[in-house]
């Protein structure tokens, strides 16, 4: 493509032929790109303050005693630091950004099945952001009780819970109508000749994720109503001396908030089944496999809640039972890491970022879900339960895993919404330092945690001292490894060099289109004749 | 789904009215009789028939096409399944 092509192209992409100009044409588009760059950056916003307050616990846990925070001020910030990275950066962060951005295009339609909604569902997303930060500064105080609320400390701190929770309830609607929206999306706006099974692997599981937010969201505003309830009108449902049960408010809570966690994950690995193959130059090892097993994961994910609970004072039989289950969800996502690194087998692999982010995934992930697993057993859970044992492991799988994918996803995707690109090298190198500084970090806690040193205290014995220096250590590696990538992959957007045709060689439908994208996304309406992997059937050497 | 706006009789929706003020006069009633462990699965009993009747008549899923009647279906069995599980702990504790 010459430099005038590229021009012309970037002239009738998206990014220019709204009828508005400004901000208005941003926060009132309807346009599914538009909205997802919209929550790309507003998730990631939240992302990297986030990682500012994971950072400054770090340097609080550098060393025993008082460091350079009270103990009051440690208890708010790992709440916030919770509360923001799950429910404004990584739950909405992929079905928002990334979703939007991608899937549309990849089945080949003009936009979502219900564009207003679409707009009106970051919106929400927004005012419920805007509660939540607004119980940081008003109140009691910012939340000092974990990001899980739990009960009867929930009901009774002097802390600005209340506000913190109606913020979460309001941020759960934009979770359901996204979800709403993608299942319809991918049931109805399907291109011709573009089956169920030739949906790429990453639209199968946002489809997956969309009916999770639909089915377990409105359980978690529930709960939270009754959180609410029991802190304004003492209705006591969870207070024993009147009748209540503070384990309800345990199940409850976990009834959403573990399948939250696939809606966190899933996504993630439908971004590494699509980054995989590309950059193997193979079709997908065990396609149907892995799009049913995100089916699996969804459903059966959906019964193993009580395992955050084994010590909670719940019955044996339901200990057993979760148990049993929780480790039946270990197959399907077996199914899908034998399934990737089979696909890596014989390939023509390219080292190139996206991949190298993808491939850490597969470790990273396998790595906190085989630590899920003696979380998952009942006996071993009991010694390591609450401990940095716990955060190492939801770390590999949610920072590790998720958030890994997310920096695959930004190095894949983006330069084609923008037609720029990052330069390699820094991009190679932020992603070396980031796995150092990563496997630092959170390898260490899962020692400490194995030694005993519980989670969310303020202050530790000395024989503690070494291991935790050791992780702050890791946590500046991997902020520094951040802050190139960053660097890099923005600056490359905006002035790098050009992005054009088809660079990774990928065969789903994104590929196909100008880049950047047009406004609604094809010229001609495409039908599909081949499947998402079929690099051959779609030309590509 | 049905096009036609499906027209229930005045003398229909009195008689569910009716039956629905009946249930709840034994919902009532059945507290002033012992049944021991079974004066919770009588009311929920009650408490299911008139949200099934409610839901039936008076929401028109009796009238609605068989997506319809499956997704309330799916939805009411993932509830289910949901608050039934907590029962492993409840029962058992």
């Amino acid at each position: 493509m010459t430099t005038e092509n590229i021009q012309s192209a970037t002239q009738h992409s998206f990014w220019n032929d709204t009828g508005k100009t400004g901000i208005s044409s941003w926060i009132f588009s309807t346009d599914h790109k538009r909205i997802g760059l919209l929550y790309f950056y507003s998730t990631f916003g939240f992302f990297l303050v986030g990682v500012l307050l994971g950072l400054l616990i770090r340097i609080e846990l550098m060393a025993p005693g008082r460091t350079i925070m009270g103990a009051q001020t440690y208890n708010a910030l790992f709440t916030v630091h919770g509360v923001v990275m799950i429910f404004l950066f990584i739950i909405p962060g992929f079905q928002g950004s990334f979703g939007n951005l991608v899937m549309p295009i990849q089945i080949g339609a003009r936009d979502v099945s219900f564009p207003r909604l679409n707009l009106f569902s970051w919106w929400i997303y927004m005012i419920g952001a805007v509660i939540v930060l607004a119980s940081l500064f008003t109140g009691g105080g910012p939340p000092d009780t974990g990001w899980t609320f739990y009960v009867p400390f929930s009901a009774r701190t002097g802390t600005n819970v209340s506000l913190a929770v109606l913020g979460v309830f309001v941020i759960g609607f934009s979770s359901i109508l996204t979800g709403l929206n993608f299942v319809t999306t991918i049931h109805r706006l399907r291109a011709e000749g573009m089956t169920w099974w030739r949906l790429p692997l990453f639209t199968w599981s946002l489809y997956a994720t969309a009916w999770i937010q639909i089915l377990a969201t409105p359980i978690l505003a529930i709960t939270l109503v009754l959180v609410a309830a029991e802190r304004m009108l003492g209705t006591g449902l969870f207070d024993p001396s009147r009748g209540g049960d503070p384990v309800m408010y345990q199940h409850l809570f976990w009834i959403y908030s573990h399948p939250a966690v696939y809606i966190m994950i899933l996504p993630a690995m439908g971004v590494i089944s699509d980054i995989v193959p590309v950059f193997s130059r193979k079709p997908i090892f065990g396609y149907k496999m892995i799009a049913f097993s995100s089916l699996a994961i969804a459903a059966a994910g959906s019964l193993v809640w009580g395992h955050h609970m084994y010590t909670s004072g719940m019955s044996d039989t339901a200990v057993l039972v979760f148990s049993f289950l929780t480790f039946i969800v270990a197959i399907p996502s077996a199914i899908k890491v034998f399934n990737w690194v089979t696909t890596l087998y014989k390939g023509s692999i390219s080292l190139e970022a996206p991949m190298l982010f993808g491939l850490s995934f597969i470790l990273l992930f396998s790595i906190g879900g085989l630590s899920g697993l003696i979380l998952g057993a009942a006996a071993t859970d009991v010694h390591v339960h609450d401990t940095h044992f716990v955060v190492g492991h939801f770390h590999y799988v949610m920072f590790g895993g998720t958030g890994f994918a997310f920096f695959a996803a930004m190095h894949y995707w983006l330069p084609k919404f923008y037609g720029r690109r990052y330069a390699e090298k820094p991009a190679v190198v932020s992603w070396a330092l980031m796995f150092t500084g990563f496997n630092v970090l959170y390898f260490t806690m899962q020692v400490l945690g194995m030694q005993g040193m519980p989670r969310r205290y303020y202050d530790y014995l000395p024989e503690f001292a070494t291991l935790n220096l050791v992780a702050t250590a890791g946590s500046w590696i991997l902020a520094a490894g951040l802050v190139i990538m960053l660097v890099n992959l923005f600056r490359g957007l905006w002035w790098g060099a050009p992005f054009e045709g088809n660079p990774w060689g990928g065969a789903t439908l994104e590929w196909s289109i100008p880049t950047p994208p047009p406004t609604e996304n094809f010229i001609v309406e495409p039908v599909v004749t081949h499947g998402p992997y079929d690099f051959k059937g779609s030309g590509i050497p | 789904m049905n096009e036609h706006h499906h027209i229930i009789s005045y003398g229909k929706l009195t008689g569910i009215w009716l039956a629905l003020l009946l249930l709840t006069a034994l919902t009532v009633g059945i507290t002033r009789v012992e049944l021991g462990g079974f004066k919770v699965l009588a009311a929920l009993s009650i408490a299911c028939l008139k949200a099934g009747l409610v839901i039936a008549v008076f929401m028109h899923m009796k009238y609605e096409g068989r997506l319809l009647r499956w997704l309330l279906f799916l939805t009411l069995v993932t509830l289910a399944i949901f608050i039934g599980f907590t029962f492993f702990d409840v029962l058992y504790r």
